[in-house]
């Protein structure tokens, strides 16, 4: 008996270690790159375009802004496909189509990331002929789809039968009920997801490497190569410069503060409704 | 749609012609048209993805066939191609990480799932979630200037003292390396682990827990013996999302790997994973059939992370039939 | 509903954003020319504001396949395009050598500090992986008196598509049988030993960082980042250590081909340093765009005045004259 409230003890000691451990590896990550992101994160940085190799100083204002734009494209051209997408998977989809529809989104998921940048070179770098801003989005659009479709299936799918059945006994036709009364009902879930999800390509590389390739100026229009801050790091990263080291910890900072300004917003959107199990 | 035919009598020619018109001007049909447009739209870049793939890869699988996969040797100088130090370097890596990240993962999930109160379960599992929304490439970042000094000056000399004698941790180690990537990975796998296993965790019911409690098991015993077993199949589910990460991982593994398309026995040693080699060759594949063996390799990962995906699925749908949690 | 504001207000951003940048000019290429090419660059921009060129080190022959699918305007490379790569070039690309300079061993023994003196064999077998010790004797021979531990060597090479890692096989291929027969030369080789790293920065940076390793780089990386580097004993059996001056006796008397494809590895002459190279713009021979030529045609001609002057603080060795007469008639022949 004594040897069995021992072992109680001493496992869920041991399971607490492990939770403790998970969480000391995100302060430490946190710890980290706040420490030496930092110091090395000014005015210049994040104002300036970066130097030749070996200059000292210099920033990633480019790249900030190359990361912005990215975004936008994404939000622009992947989010609504993954919406609309997810609405019918939802509301419209029954039988081999409909599963057929979520098990590719559910391939396109689980792909990796560099497949897909292979995949959309050929998409939009080849037949345009040269890298721009908009195979960067196209890739990162790409990625963001599945995320979106299975968010808007799950929160359209959590909105009560009920509430559809009221709106078409009332008379309204179907897709007036789907936009006036379930997707309103779905929004705070789905714009979460939409923002996680965004969020998450944010900070993708390997599908830029070939499409937005990278710019060490201002990118203008959507044509142009285009620098982000993913890339930026990577190459920073690996070089021997303890100056462009610096500034690969800056730009991770800030890369991770936009991650994690999206979560907490997104959060924050969701919990007034906390239904969680 | 149907409703209103109910509702408004029999159905018959006019009075369908008459419904349908009012369908279009309720912007019903068309509402369904661009939904199932999007949707489709899905379906064909999936496909699309595929076919891109294989064809891209034509030369390659022409030339060496199913031997691509075994072939050990990746040379672009002769045009010799080979599969397997990927396939290799990606495969142990991927299981390495899980040996780590499972049980720490799955002991986290229990804590946070039975024994913590809810309200500090809740912020701390918020907490560990936001480790999967830190980029891949800020753990490279890491990996290169925190863990591989760690490695190469503290853990692999002392896992060589220790363990030496086995050829799993032999030979000169350099800091970067097989074992290294896969405690990158292990670090990036563990939010969805604690996660997912946390969720199935708690959609046990609490009957179970109570029964077994009631028949004099300590909390430890209720939980193992109990809880777990219930909840197996959305463990091992969180298992399989995590391991389809894993091996599509591509900036933080080559980062800290090595680059090295050898085939070692120790995991201290240096190697190559498919996505890394992709990475790194793909801009400059300068023949042909370099290019197509790298589209080649992103085939055989695309088809790996299917089976892994399709394996889950149906251990899910296993879970659900049989009524169990999830 | 906030959404078609938030939409109205993404696209008419982006419509804002929409104005083309007038000449910007997309390159890529080799990391062994990197330093020099981006001060150019940079300095060019100051002197012709409307004109960009963006370049992206990626590695030679990352600028070779770019340049060859037409996704960059310019590519650049230490290894002279190969007979066979240039038949599949929609367009054949020309050659125009920019600077000199030398691919040098570095390495990071924390035991010795100071210069070491390497053999081609000692290269060689480093690399193939026969010679695994630092106090090897082929190593020792070659330099008596130093105390060489008993360290494991780590050879790190490139895993990227490199010139030079051309320029290095190119040397070993030229000066040691079995590498000949093993490996051979090119941007992209199957290594017997070592861990690969991205680039010459990589390379540079992981040497760095790793004791008792051994790498190749090109000769700026090592003097920007305080690398101790070592003299190779070349075709005279003299221990050369890489500077200006070496290089470009490496150049002197070669025999400059009309298209400009030339080797200068294990040059003859006892000052020459045997892994020295020329780097080039791989410029198409035709141009769509007017102004995209004019502005490719000035940055050449700019390059071999003004620029040549910039090279040597970089220690890159400027063109010797004739190949810069050679040159400018060139420039002509683009269209």
């Amino acid at each position: 008996m004594i040897l069995r409230k021992i072992t109680n003890a001493v496992m869920f000691m041991l399971t607490g270690l492990c939770a403790l451990a998970t969480i000391s590896v995100l302060f430490f990550i946190l710890g980290y790159l706040v420490y030496y992101g930092a110091r090395s994160l000014n005015w210049a940085f994040l104002t300036q375009l970066p130097k030749p190799a070996g200059e000292a100083g210099g920033g990633m204002a480019n790249a900030i802004a190359g990361t912005a734009k990215l975004l936008l494209l994404t939000a622009l051209m992947g989010v609504p496909i993954g919406f609309v997408a997810g609405v019918y998977l939802s509301e419209y989809g029954r039988g081999a189509f409909a599963f057929a529809v979520r098990y590719a989104a559910d391939l396109l998921n689980g792909v990796p990331s560099i497949v897909i940048g292979i995949f959309a070179y050929a998409l939009a770098v080849v037949p345009l002929g040269h890298f721009s801003a908009f195979a960067g989005g196209v890739a990162l659009s790409i990625m963001v789809i599945p995320i979106t479709i299975r968010t808007t299936e799950q929160f359209l799918r959590a909105v009560p039968q009920s509430l559809r059945e009221g709106a078409l006994a009332l008379g309204a036709s179907k897709s007036r009920t789907i936009a006036t009364v379930v997707i309103p009902a779905a929004m705070r879930g789905i714009l979460t997801g939409t923002i996680l999800a965004v969020a998450r390509v944010a900070g993708e590389t390997a599908p830029l490497l070939f499409t937005a390739f990278s710019n060490t100026y201002w990118s203008h229009g959507w044509l142009e190569p285009i620098a982000s801050l993913p890339v930026m790091i990577f190459n920073y990263a690996i070089s021997p410069y303890d100056d462009w080291h610096r500034q690969a910890w800056a730009a991770g900072l800030v890369l991770l503060a936009l991650m994690l300004a999206a979560n907490i917003a997104a959060r924050m959107i969701l919990s007034p409704k906390a239904g969680r199990a | 749609m149907a409703t209103r035919a109910i509702a408004t009598g029999e159905i018959r020619g006019a009075d369908k012609a008459r419904s349908f018109v009012r369908k279009l001007r309720s912007g019903d049909e068309a509402a369904h048209i661009a939904t199932l447009t999007c949707a489709a739209a899905i379906l064909l870049t999936t496909g699309l993805l595929v076919f891109e793939l294989y064809k891209s890869s034509a030369l390659t699988r022409h030339e060496f066939g199913w031997a691509f996969l075994w072939q050990r040797v990746w040379d672009p100088v002769s045009g010799d191609f080979g599969a397997l130090p990927f396939l290799f370097g990606t495969v142990v890596t991927s299981l390495v990480s899980l040996a780590i990240a499972v049980p720490l993962g799955l002991g986290a999930a229990i804590f946070l799932a039975e024994l913590a109160p809810p309200r500090i379960s809740d912020a701390l599992t918020f907490v560990i979630e936001l480790l999967a929304a830190v980029p891949s490439v800020i753990y490279g970042l890491l990996g290169v200037f925190v863990l591989v000094p760690i490695m190469r000056d503290t853990v692999n000399p002392a896992l060589e003292k220790a363990l030496g004698f086995l050829p799993l941790f032999g030979g000169p180690s350099y800091g970067v390396g097989v074992l290294t990537a896969s405690v990158v990975l292990a670090v990036m796998i563990l939010p969805f682990i604690v996660s997912v296993s946390r969720e199935s965790l708690l959609s046990v019911p609490r009957d179970q827990r109570e029964a077994a409690l009631a028949l004099g098991a300590t909390r430890w015993e209720a939980t193992w013996k109990v809880v777990v077993p219930y909840a197996k199949l959305g463990i091992i589910g969180s298992v399989f999302l995590a391991l389809a990460r894993a091996l599509g991982e591509t900036m933080a593994v080559t980062m800290v790997i090595g680059n090295d398309p050898k085939i070692a026995s120790s995991l201290l040693a240096p190697g190559y994973s498919i996505a890394a080699v992709i990475a790194n060759e793909f801009t400059e594949a300068t023949s042909d059939l370099h290019l197509s063996a790298l589209i080649e390799l992103g085939l055989v990962l695309f088809a790996l992370t299917v089976v892994i995906n399709g394996v889950a699925r149906l251990m899910i749908l296993g879970a659900t039939r049989r009524g169990s949690a999830q | 509903m906030r959404i078609p504001a938030v939409a109205v207000l993404g696209v008419s951003l982006l419509f804002a954003s929409g104005a083309v940048a007038q000449g910007l000019i997309n390159g890529a290429g080799a990391t062994f020319p990197y330093p020099i090419y981006s001060k150019w660059f940079s300095e060019y921009h100051k002197l012709h504001s409307g004109v960009q060129f963006n370049y992206q080190a990626i590695g030679s022959g990352g600028g070779i396949r770019q340049l060859q699918t037409g996704t960059v305007d310019f590519g650049a490379s230490d290894q002279p395009v190969q007979d066979d790569q240039l038949a599949r070039f929609k367009m054949r690309p020309l050659h125009f050598p920019t600077v000199l300079g030398g691919v040098v061993p570095v390495y990071n023994v924390p035991a010795v500090p100071g210069e070491l003196k390497f053999t081609p064999k000692a290269i060689a077998g480093i690399y193939l992986g026969t010679i695994r010790k630092w106090n090897d004797p082929e190593i020792a021979r070659a330099n008596p008196g130093v105390k060489l531990p008993a360290s494991d060597i780590v050879p790190i090479h490139r895993s990227d598509g490199s010139g030079t890692t051309f320029i290095w096989t190119d040397f070993l291929s030229k000066t040691d049988p079995e590498w000949k027969s093993r490996v051979g030369s090119g941007t992209s080789v199957n290594w017997p030993a070592g861990l690969g790293a991205k680039g010459n920065e990589g390379v540079a940076g992981m040497v760095k960082q790793t004791p008792n390793s051994f790498g190749y780089v090109e000769l700026i990386y090592a003097i920007q980042n305080n690398m101790p580097y070592g003299s190779v004993r070349n075709a005279a059996g003299v221990f050369v250590k890489a500077s200006l001056a070496s290089v470009t006796a490496a150049a002197a008397g070669v025999k400059m081909p009309a298209d400009f494809r030339v080797s200068i590895t294990n040059a003859p002459g006892k000052d020459a340093y045997p892994i020295a190279s020329f780097t080039w713009l791989l410029i198409p021979s035709h141009f769509q765009d007017a102004a995209r030529k004019r502005a490719i045609t000035d940055f050449l001609d700019w390059m071999l005045g003004p620029g040549q002057g910039m090279a040597e603080s970089l220690y890159y060795a400027p063109l010797p004259k004739q190949v810069v007469e050679l040159e400018r008639k060139a420039i002509s022949t683009i269209q």
